[in-house]
Parts: C-alpha cells; sequence; structure tokens
C-alpha cells in the first residue's frame, strides 16, 4: 500500500500544478454561477430547469477531468520517459496501476467536493435550503462512477496508442452509456435476431452509469433521498466494474515492453 | 567477492513487425558475472544490445531463454531491484516536483523512514552538488543538474549496484567530469558500478573490468590490461575486438 499512496500523492500534486484543472473548475463555477442565477419570467420552474443544466454541467466537468487525468497517466510516463527509473524500483506494474488510479479518482473526489459544495450555496442562496443527504447521495454516486470512468480511461491508455484517441472513446461511451443506456432494452425489444441479442448483451454488459446520473433530477427537485440499500448496492455494482477494468489494465500492462 | 549480478545462456528475441521478417535476436546466450566492488564497463557498438541486457536485469523486457539475476534473486521479482540504483540514458523526471520532492518520492518507494529518507535526500543532493537548487523545479533545471537529479535518484536508498545506461552521454567535459568523480568516490566507498559507456578513455580510467558485446554475443570479458593486451588503448583493443579494420 506504501508504493500506491506514494504514486497516488505524486498524481495529486501534479494536479495541482496545473493549469489546466483549474481553467475548467473556473470555467465551470462561472457558467453554473450565470445560469443558476437568471430568473426569466420570474417564473419558479425555470429556476429548477437551470439549476439541472448546472448539474449536467458539474457532471460533464468531472467526467472531462477524469477521463483526461487518467487517460494520460501511463502515456505520459512512456513518452517521458519517467516509467524506466519508476518501474527500476522495488515497485510492481500493479502497484503503479493502482498508485496512478486511486491517485486519478482522489482528484476527482476533491473536484466533486468543490463543485457540489459550490452548487449546494448556490442552491440555498435561491432556495434557502440544504438537502444535505441529496448531495451526499448525489456526490457518492457520482463519485463512484467517476472511479469506473478513471479505470476504463487507464485501460484504454495501455491498449490504444495516442492518449486522444482513448480519451475521445472513453468520452463517446461514457455520453452513450448517459444518454442512452436506460433507454437499451427498451430498443433491444423492437429489434429482430440476432440484433436483438446483441443489444441485450451490451445492455447487461455495460457499467450502467445512467443510475447515478439520473439522482441529478432528484437533487435538483428536492426529492426525498434514495434507500440507502438502493445507494450502497449501486456503490457495489459500479465498484466491480472498477476492478473488472482495473485488472484488465493490469494484465495488459504486465504484458507491455516499457523500454 | 561474492557475485551480484549474473546472466546465464540470456536470450532475447524481439519478434519483427513486418510480415514476412524473422525474429531479431538481440541477445544470443550472453553470460556475465559481475562481483561485489567491481566497477564493470559494458561496451559494444550501437545496437550491440547493452541496453537490451539493462533491460532485461531491471525486468523492463522478459527474456526469451536463460536466466538473469540480481544478488541471486530472478530479475523478474520487483524485490530483485531494492538494492539497485539505475540511471536511464536519456534522463527525463517529473518536471512539476522539485528535486527534494522526487528523492522523497523515491525514498518512499524504497520504504525508506522518514528520518533516514531525510538524511539519504541531504547526502545525495551534496554529493551531486544540487543543494542550492533543491526546493527548484527540475522543469528549471540545465541538462547537467538534470544528468546529476538522475544520478541522486539513483543513490536514494544507497545501492550495493549501481546500473548506469551511458551516464555521460550528452554532457559536457565538466558534467562528464562529474559524473567520473562520482563513480569513483562509490567505488572508493566499496560500491558495484556496472555501466554501459561510449567513452572508452573514461572506461579505461574508471573501470576494473569490461566486457564488449556485438551483435548479440559475448566477444570478450576480463580486465581490462588484459582485454587491451598489446594494443596501446581500450580504444584500438575495442575495435580490433569487434572486428572494425581501418
Amino acid at each position: 500500500m506504501r508504493n500506491i499512496f506514494a504514486i497516488a500523492k505524486v498524481v495529486l500534486i501534479e494536479m495541482y500544478r496545473r493549469k489546466e484543472f483549474y481553467v475548467l473548475f473556473i470555467l465551470t463555477i462561472i457558467i453554473c454561477l450565470i445560469m443558476g442565477s437568471i430568473n426569466i419570467l420570474h417564473e419558479d420552474k425555470i429556476v429548477g430547469y437551470l439549476k439541472e443544466l448546472c448539474m449536467l454541467m458539474i457532471w460533464v466537468s468531472s467526467l472531462i477531468i477524469a477521463i483526461t487525468t487518467a487517460a494520460r497517466q501511463i502515456p505520459a510516463e512512456r513518452e517521458q520517459r519517467t516509467l524506466l527509473p519508476l518501474l527500476a524500483k522495488p515497485l510492481s506494474r500493479t502497484q503503479l496501476i493502482s498508485g496512478k488510479f486511486l491517485g486519478c479518482w482522489i482528484v476527482c473526489g476533491l473536484t466533486l467536493v468543490c463543485f457540489y459544495a459550490f452548487y449546494g450555496a448556490l442552491a440555498a442562496s435561491r432556495q434557502h435550503e440544504w438537502p444535505l443527504i441529496n448531495y451526499f447521495q448525489a456526490a457518492f454516486l457520482h463519485w463512484m462512477a467517476l472511479g469506473v470512468v478513471v479505470a476504463l480511461s487507464l485501460l484504454g491508455s495501455l491498449v490504444f496508442a495516442a492518449p486522444s484517441s482513448n480519451s475521445t472513446i472513453c468520452f463517446a461511451i461514457c455520453a452513450a452509456i448517459l444518454c442512452m443506456g436506460r433507454y437499451l432494452d427498451q430498443m433491444a425489444i423492437a429489434l429482430h435476431e440476432p440484433l436483438r441479442t446483441v443489444v441485450f448483451v451490451i445492455y447487461f454488459a455495460m457499467p450502467h452509469l445512467e443510475w447515478p446520473f439520473e439522482l441529478r433530477t432528484r437533487t435538483t427537485f428536492d426529492w426525498p433521498p434514495v434507500p440507502w440499500m438502493v445507494v450502497i448496492l449501486t456503490a457495489l455494482y459500479l465498484m466491480a466494474y472498477i476492478g473488472f477494468f482495473l485488472t484488465a489494465a493490469c494484465l495488459v500492462f504486465r504484458r507491455k515492453p516499457v523500454n | 567477492m561474492s557475485v551480484i549480478l549474473r546472466t546465464e545462456k540470456l536470450r532475447v528475441e524481439y519478434k519483427s513487425r513486418e510480415l514476412g521478417q524473422m525474429t531479431k535476436v538481440a541477445l544470443s546466450g550472453l553470460d556475465l558475472e559481475v562481483s561485489t566492488g567491481e566497477v564493470f564497463g559494458f561496451l559494444g557498438p550501437n545496437g550491440a544490445g547493452k541496453t537490451t541486457t539493462m533491460n532485461v536485469l531491471l525486468g523492463f523486457v522478459p527474456p526469451t531463454g536463460g536466466t538473469a539475476s540480481l544478488f541471486g534473486i530472478d530479475v523478474r521479482q520487483p524485490i530483485a531491484r531494492q538494492r539497485i540504483g539505475y540511471l536511464p540514458e536519456m534522463t527525463y523526471y517529473y518536471k512539476f516536483l522539485t528535486a527534494e520532492e522526487l528523492l522523497r518520492f523515491y525514498a518512499q518507494i524504497f520504504g525508506l523512514p522518514r528520518a533516514e529518507a531525510d538524511k539519504r535526500i541531504d547526502e545525495t543532493l551534496k554529493l551531486v552538488e544540487l543543494e542550492s537548487a533543491r526546493k527548484r523545479l527540475i522543469k528549471t533545471y540545465s541538462k547537467g543538474m538534470q544528468q546529476r537529479v538522475g544520478l541522486a535518484q539513483a543513490l536514494i536508498n544507497n545501492p550495493d549496484l549501481l546500473i548506469l545506461d551511458e551516464p555521460t552521454s550528452g554532457l559536457d567535459p565538466l558534467g562528464r567530469m562529474k559524473v567520473r568523480d562520482i563513480i569513483q568516490r562509490l567505488k572508493n566507498e566499496g560500491k558495484t558500478v556496472f555501466f554501459s559507456s561510449h567513452e572508452l578513455g573514461e572506461v579505461e580510467t574508471v573501470c576494473d573490468r569490461v566486457a564488449i558485446i556485438s551483435n548479440g554475443d559475448l566477444k570478450a570479458a576480463g580486465p581490462v590490461q588484459q582485454i587491451m593486451g598489446a594494443h596501446p588503448t581500450l580504444e584500438k583493443a575495442f575495435l580490433n575486438i569487434i572486428g572494425y579494420k581501418e
């Protein structure tokens, strides 16, 4: 664990000293601030929809941070040849992947804390309410979903040659899951064989990131919190995917020459 | 003196990416032994297999055949690298870290306790003359300073064996002299140094024994004076051994 934490710490220092992260963060805050504060025609319902859009913006920004951070970890180490002195130490490749994952995941967690705190403050300034349990559930499952995205991007960075192609593919996969994931089973029913089976296999095999994504509506419109058992089961479900993608990444990396 | 680095019938083949091409043999049955306290020069023309040998020793490339061990442990085990220091040919380090942060990171990987890590960081930065620049980001360093950071990271765990891949490549004469001095000091401290170099004058000065490989085959190995034989310089002997005709 010592080695994993050491690598995660370096990932955190890198994020802290890079400018891209702050640019995206400030941009999201400015957009949310503008969208969250305007009230066209002084209609209360419109504020709700604008809040939902702010939450969507937070999701998009956090996905960009998760994918871009994770996708360039290993390629940058290879390109800058920092991988050689690192792997010449008593460090296994599994520990390296785990450390990179942990670092990126913590970065995502810290980002979400900032985003959700800002969103909460913004919402409270308009509605004078703090639905803390809703925020906690939404942020926690959002973080778990980003764990899946980080693990998937790390795996992609070992499979695809260019970090840009990996980022694009990961972003397209995530966007497809978030937008179409919940309709895929209905689409499958309307199809003929063998396409129906193919779509059903995809539906059951893919990580349903849209489940935590749906919580943004619940948060926006202050619906009652989700039962805790559902939150725990969803977290376990997402953790299983994190484990699967990380194991695959370790297996791929173990066979890869590093020079 | 005990043998701390050993390769037996070490063979490495690379599969060619082009269709219809045979596999490329980078090393064909290399036998090497390096004992404690030696400064061992590993010589050969470009493409001879020097870096491949080092890559196998460091676990970067799996051998196709034969064995390689460090301190009697198979090189594929990460623990075999606990007592070694490695300086790659082209040194790049995390540019967003300071020298001190970089060394602390590597000390943590080696599992050094905090107090010992502090002591080793001070000692190595003093040795490579980077004490005054320890808090500066590595991206602001000159090439020579980056090479010395590389040497510092290779020494952070006070290794018993140092593997240096062309440590003076691309350095100015002053930088080369400093690296040579450091190798000499390590030799005086009883450390084992295994290094590849094209600077044969330097090898002649600091090495106890050398090995010469060409096309993946070991051509000669032994004490420097024995390899030189009747030749006036190591360079002449080297050219003769690899079969170069003027």
